[in-house]
């Protein structure tokens, strides 16, 4: 177990290539890139803005909305806002749509690799 | 004099209290995975709150309440960056290197590559970026003890920095990543129960209206409206706002580079517990700096502006702890020298944490990558062999960064922490995304990657006005400074994706496709990843 792992690169299980295939598979990294490519596009979109307002927009920033909090603290807090509401978001949708997929490719791999390697760990 | 009784005995109970913790867990490493990866048994919480421990460092505490004390709201880009930044690593690093790895960031790399090339690039800025970060931590130390001691002393900073450089070698050495990850929970714990109780006190002052203890530090700062508004420390020129820029990129994109925080996600069973711990870690780490701004801009309502703004000859990096001296009553009250002590004591144990995490992850990279991956690629390495070699390299780099400390104490806490991050983002993000993402990744691409980010980011600091130039630079009498932004970011994260793409598409290595396919597969569904230890 611990010096097979020097050499990984030179081996290959081919229970990976079926899995790889199978529709479950490729279904889940569809999922997974279609959530997480949008939402960090999205978020540092969201961010750059905020430095870039920051930089570029201080008259803007400086509006006080009410007694002395303006614009700038109010955006700034909205990332924290945004931050956790994503983080939320996510482990929503992973837990809904990506774990049991990955469960049970995951299972599916220990009942194959069992005849092909001793890898997967009981 | 009983004072610095209170504080000295609040030190050692510190010390001794993480000493304890490390004995107790060195009973229970036994094996390579207990010393790099704590038998891979923590839970998401307790990894969650280890996170944390790890992450905010004195830089955070001391530096970001010093930066929103002196410069009011431009100190606030530094929480905001860091905290957006574990959206990177939620979404596309932690689970997946989890799956993927073993000990080290290189172990994804490894994983379909040229292993004695990858690991050897991947453990030199492990230890470039470790040791920038242990710079900052060290320097903080050496400040934050030597003014509480009440006495300017360079003897008592190098007395200090040499300290905490034996106790980070210790908890390595003796406690493993087990010691590491107790002493980093327990600080988070004390950290988030010390900055509530100054954040409470604070708030108190003002009975609990924002809006007035904000009013209360614009007027206090003598700077108007203005201290509550972008601009004040990066100015109007082009120049400096493109360094803002520079320093936001670097920022957000450096977290899910950092050595010592990647290692920590291999401490927990599964995937989804690395899920976990990070919603943990954004729950904590969101939390403080919240009270990091509520400290920052309660030191600039509460203190003498001579204390903490460095053009008046304060210190910036001790706002906190003079805060929370003048929320218990003052300076000379009883109140005030308990909470002083409390906080400052609180802030060492901050220091110490983060050393430990950082010593782990440069010393498991030497180990694992360059004497295992590399020197003893051919042979047969024993764990035992293994761990001594880690153990002994966490004394060599412990050694390098005391003798650096020294010199550095003239730079800036955050700045140095800043460049850390710039490091990772440039050399390590790219190869970490581009592994995970792009099937054709291959050897080439992943060291002139790292190197170039690397030394592109290191290179252009060191012509940067950071080091000469200026007044404030590390030499000031000499003038080599061509480049002129602080923060090397926005070019050298932005040529570090550039070098792994054009490095890619020029190297004629067969790429291998299965091996990548063996990677996506595994990297997101856990299978033959590496499992939990049990006792």
């Amino acid at each position: 177990m611990t010096s097979e792992a020097t050499d990984q690169a030179a081996r290959h299980d081919p229970v990976y290539d079926r899995l790889h295939e199978s529709s479950e598979f490729i279904e889940l990294r569809k999922r997974y890139r279609g959530f997480v490519i949008p939402a960090t596009v999205a978020f540092l979109a969201w961010y750059l803005l905020y430095v870039a307002m920051s930089n570029w927009a201080g008259d803007f920033m400086a509006i006080k909305l009410a007694g002395n909090i303006n614009v700038a603290l109010v955006f700034g807090l909205l990332q924290f806002v945004t931050t956790f509401g994503l983080a939320y978001a996510y482990s929503r949708f992973s837990n809904a749509k990506l774990d049991p997929l990955a469960r049970n490719l995951e299972q599916s791999y220990r009942d194959q690799a069992g005849t092909d390697s001793k890898r997967g760990q009981a | 004099m009983s004072d610095q009784f209170l504080t000295t005995f609040l030190f050692l109970s510190v010390v001794a209290l993480t000493i304890g913790i490390t004995f107790w867990a060195s009973r229970q490493t036994k094996t390579a995975t207990d010393f790099y990866s704590g038998g891979r048994s923590f839970s998401g919480f307790q990894n969650g709150l280890a996170i944390g421990g790890d992450y905010m460092s004195a830089a955070s505490f001391l530096g970001i309440s010093g930066a929103i004390a002196v410069y009011g709201y431009d100190g606030f880009l530094y929480s905001i960056g860091f905290l957006v930044a574990w959206l990177v690593a939620l979404l596309l690093v932690a689970e997946m290197l989890r799956n993927a790895g073993r000990y080290t960031m290189a172990d994804q790399l490894a994983f379909r590559m040229n292993q004695r090339k990858v690991r050897t690039a991947a453990s030199v800025s492990t230890v470039v970026v470790s040791i920038f970060y242990l710079l900052a931590q060290m320097v903080g130390a050496g400040t934050l003890v030597a003014l509480l001691l009440g006495v300017e002393s360079e003897a008592i900073k190098n007395i200090t920095i040499i300290g905490v450089g034996i106790l980070m070698i210790f908890y390595v050495v003796v406690g493993g990543m087990k010691g590491t990850t107790y002493v980093q929970i327990v600080k988070a714990v004390l950290l988030m129960l010390g900055s509530a109780l100054i954040v409470v006190l604070v708030l108190a002052e003002f009975n609990f209206n924002l809006s007035s203890l904000l009013g209360a530090a614009a007027e206090n700062s003598g700077k108007g409206d203005a201290f509550l508004q972008p601009g004040l420390q990066y100015g109007s020129t082009l120049t400096s706002q493109i360094d803002f820029l520079s320093l936001g990129l670097a920022l957000v994109l450096g977290t899910a580079g950092l050595p010592h925080i990647l290692i920590r996600f291999y401490t927990v069973p599964t995937a989804r517990d690395a899920r976990k711990s990070v919603l943990w870690a954004i729950g904590l780490i969101g939390a403080f700096y919240l009270m990091t701004l509520i400290l920052g801009f309660g030191a600039a309502a509460l203190l003498d502006r001579d204390v903490v703004d460095p053009a008046a000859g304060g210190n910036q990096n001790l706002a906190s702890p003079l805060l929370a001296e003048a929320v218990g009553g003052g300076e000379g009250s009883t109140g005030g020298a308990i909470l002083l002590a409390l906080i400052a004591a609180v802030a060492f144990a901050t220091i110490l944490a983060v050393v430990a995490g950082l010593t782990l992850a440069s010393s498991s990279s030497v180990a694992h990558d360059l004497y295992k991956g590399v020197l003893k690629k051919d042979q047969v390495v024993s764990e035992k062999d293994e761990v001594r070699v880690a153990r002994i390299a966490a004394f060599g780099i412990g050694a390098v960064a005391i003798v650096l400390s020294i010199p550095a104490q003239r730079l800036n806490i955050a700045f140095l922490v800043a460049l850390a991050f710039a490091v990772a983002a440039s050399a390590n993000l790219p190869a970490i995304i581009y592994n995970m993402f792009w099937r054709r990744f291959n050897t080439r691409g992943a060291t002139w990657s790292i190197y170039g980010g690397l030394i592109s980011a290191v290179g252009l600091v060191l012509l940067s006005p950071v080091m000469s130039g200026l007044p404030t630079s590390m030499f000031p009498d000499s003038d080599f400074a061509i480049f002129p932004l602080n923060n090397p970011g926005i070019v050298s994260i932005p040529l570090g994706f550039l070098l792994g793409y054009i490095g890619t598409i020029t190297s004629k290595e067969p790429s291998a496709e299965d091996r990548f396919t063996e990677l996506e597969v595994r990297a997101l569904t856990g299978a033959g990843a590496e499992g939990a230890t049990h006792h």
